[in-house]
């Protein structure tokens, strides 16, 4: 079902979710309590608060992968959750970044990118100037051939990046993306993402525990008791 | 399942051949599994087939249809009227019909050794290339026996010998030479001696006819029929088909293959069950980048087809060779037609792929269910 595409002055919404709860162990833990976003076109938001918070649940609902008790997530006007939506979805919409780079170690790297592509169907050649397009852009490209074991910690999460992007999603979403890595290769990391996400005009939604790399984001959302706040809005 | 084209298609079989590539060992079981379920079922089957066709070779010989007690479920327990053969001979559509009695004789150290009671007429005489002996002089005393070569060798007997057989001593007058194992391996008596020898005067086992014109075939059938209710008459390819001995035969080898199969075929779904199960967290990858359920099935089943592929070209070679093997071995020379039917072959490559993807079915739908949100939590 389309979701009224509200102009809100500020560009187009891409993700809303309304009203949406969510609880595990039969109800017994309600982590999510009645949460209500909108995210426009080509914002960077920034999802802070303690573990267990629901940082990683929101981001969960908002990608398809898991189903909200109670209230609608959209996605670039498509309901999430409907299961014929699904692989649209994470194939066209949205895109995933881990703490963890979650990326198959026996294969290469250029082979861990072409596989949403693989999934999608989209053509060899074009998935292949995509992911050169890609490895340019994130200093890649000499290591295309290397299996994910040669490859730093730094390296591996630039993959993911370039893997989540490779479709074209409207939306990335990052759950602790340098979560894993040291000061410096996080700082370089989330410099990298900012800028991909800015040059291919992405909406970023990312979970951290990070205030500093909050703060470099449009909005920074704080998480406490199942409820969100908005702390910053800069754009 | 979509797919974009070769590469795309060749990043999907790479997922596939990773995973066989990364537990090589339990790959290499699974495939050795399959291997020696196809070799031996292709071995047992192989062999009776062409046990089985030797025995319709001996009944088959220089005739085309075959008459028989009805209703008796193993020819060695029917009984023809050996006057029978006289009359049917008299038919006008009949070139010849030759009465002859089967029996089971042992002697020293080889208990089982099949005997032919025959004519001098009949062709497994006429025709075989007598290497010992002369024809002219098969039937001329009752305790006269012809040997086939084999037979000659193990009971160690040559023209002139006396060779103890049952309860009796027989004087060997030829020694004759067959391409079909169970009559190198037999003892030709005149049909007379045999019905004495087994208890059987009057009677013979079969009568096997030839007719002047095969296409009178079905007419003599329908007079057999008429003129010896207690009789049937059988086409040679007919026999074949209904003969219940060679049916139990048939079914046995295949049961017995079918279980190396199932046996194979739990070894891959236990190879399928650990790979799924130690790579829940891999299938969420998958499925959190865009594969379907139905791409990930297609992964499992691609894996246990492979399995199974390679098991089944494995299991064929090596099915192969142990039975040119066993021709080889002089004690069995004759027994063993290793003659491989594309038939055969080709219901034993789709058994050995279909056992594949039997034992993927519950792998590929578990990994089918597996939901990325709860397997990304997967340690």
């Amino acid at each position: 079902m389309r979701v009224n595409e509200q102009e809100m002055g500020r560009g187009r919404v891409v993700l809303r979710a309304e009203d949406v709860w969510k609880s595990y162990d039969e109800g017994t833990i309600t982590v999510l309590k009645g949460i209500a976003f909108e995210a426009i076109e080509g914002q960077t938001v920034a999802l802070c608060g303690p573990s267990g918070c629901g940082k990683s649940t929101l981001l969960h609902l908002f990608g398809g992968l898991d189903a909200p008790d109670r209230g609608r997530v959209a996605v670039n006007g498509i309901e999430v959750n409907r299961h014929r939506n699904l692989l649209r979805l994470l194939r066209h919409e949205v895109g995933f970044v881990f703490q963890l780079h979650n990326l198959i170690p026996d294969l290469t790297l250029e082979e861990n990118c072409l596989i949403p592509t693989v999934a999608a169907g989209t053509k060899h050649k074009t998935a292949l100037d995509r992911l050169h397009q890609l490895a340019d852009r994130t200093g890649l490209s000499h290591r295309l051939g290397h299996r994910i074991q040669k490859l730093s910690g730094g390296e591996r999460q630039r993959t993911a990046l370039c893997r989540a992007l490779m479709n074209r999603p409207k939306i990335l979403l990052a759950d602790e993306p340098t979560g894993s890595l040291d000061e410096q290769t996080s700082a370089t990391v989330f410099a990298l993402l900012m800028d991909m996400v800015a040059t291919e005009g992405v909406t970023l939604v990312m979970a951290t525990h990070d205030r500093g790399l909050a703060e470099r984001c449009d909005r920074l959302l704080e998480m406490h008791d199942g409820r969100i706040h908005e702390v910053q809005y800069a754009r | 399942m979509r797919a974009g084209g070769r590469g795309c298609g060749m990043i999907f079989l790479k997922l596939i051949v990773t995973n066989l590539r990364r537990h090589r060992i339990r790959s290499f079981i699974s495939v050795a599994g399959i291997a020696f379920s196809v070799a031996a079922m292709l071995t047992v089957v192989t062999i009776l087939q062409g046990a089985i066709g030797m025995f319709s070779g001996i009944l088959s010989s220089d005739s085309e249809i075959i008459v028989f007690e009805r209703n008796v479920s193993d020819l060695f327990f029917s009984n023809v009227p050996a006057a029978a053969a006289a009359q049917i001979a008299e038919w006008p559509m009949v070139q010849h019909a030759d009465a002859v009695l089967f029996g089971i004789v042992s002697s020293a150290g080889h208990p089982i050794i099949t005997c032919f009671g025959v004519t001098a007429a009949d062709a497994r005489i006429a025709k075989a290339t007598w290497i010992a002996g002369d024809r002219a002089t098969f039937a001329q005393h009752a305790d006269d026996v012809v040997l086939g070569e084999r037979a000659a060798e193990f009971m160690a007997a040559n023209v002139g010998s006396f060779v103890p057989i049952g309860h009796a001593t027989f004087h060997v007058i030829g020694i004759l030479k067959t391409a079909n194992g169970f009559e190198d391996g037999g003892v030709f008596m005149p049909l007379a001696s045999a019905q004495s020898f087994f208890h059987k005067e009057g009677t013979s086992s079969v009568i096997t006819i030839k007719l002047r014109y095969k296409d009178q075939a079905a007419e003599f059938k329908n007079m057999i029929k008429a003129q010896y209710p207690n009789l049937i008459g059988l086409e040679d390819a007919e026999f074949n088909r209904s003969y219940s001995q060679f049916r139990i035969l048939k079914a046995t080898a295949w049961a017995v293959g079918g279980c190396g199969l199932l046996l194979g075929g739990l070894g891959v779904a236990n190879t399928m069950i650990m790979s799924v199960f130690t790579r829940i967290r891999e299938i969420a990858i998958l499925r959190v980048n865009g594969f379907s359920r139905l791409q990930i099935g297609g992964m499992i089943f691609g894996e246990s087809a492979l399995v199974s592929i390679f098991g089944a070209v494995a299991g064929l070679t090596v099915g192969t060779c142990f039975l040119f093997g066993l021709k080889l071995i002089p004690a069995l020379h004759g027994y063993v037609d290793v003659t491989l039917q594309p038939l055969v072959m080709l219901i034993v490559i789709v058994l050995a792929l279909l056992t594949g993807v039997a034992g993927a079915l519950y792998p590929a739908a578990y990994a089918m269910r597996i939901r990325a949100v709860e397997a990304l939590r997967f340690e």
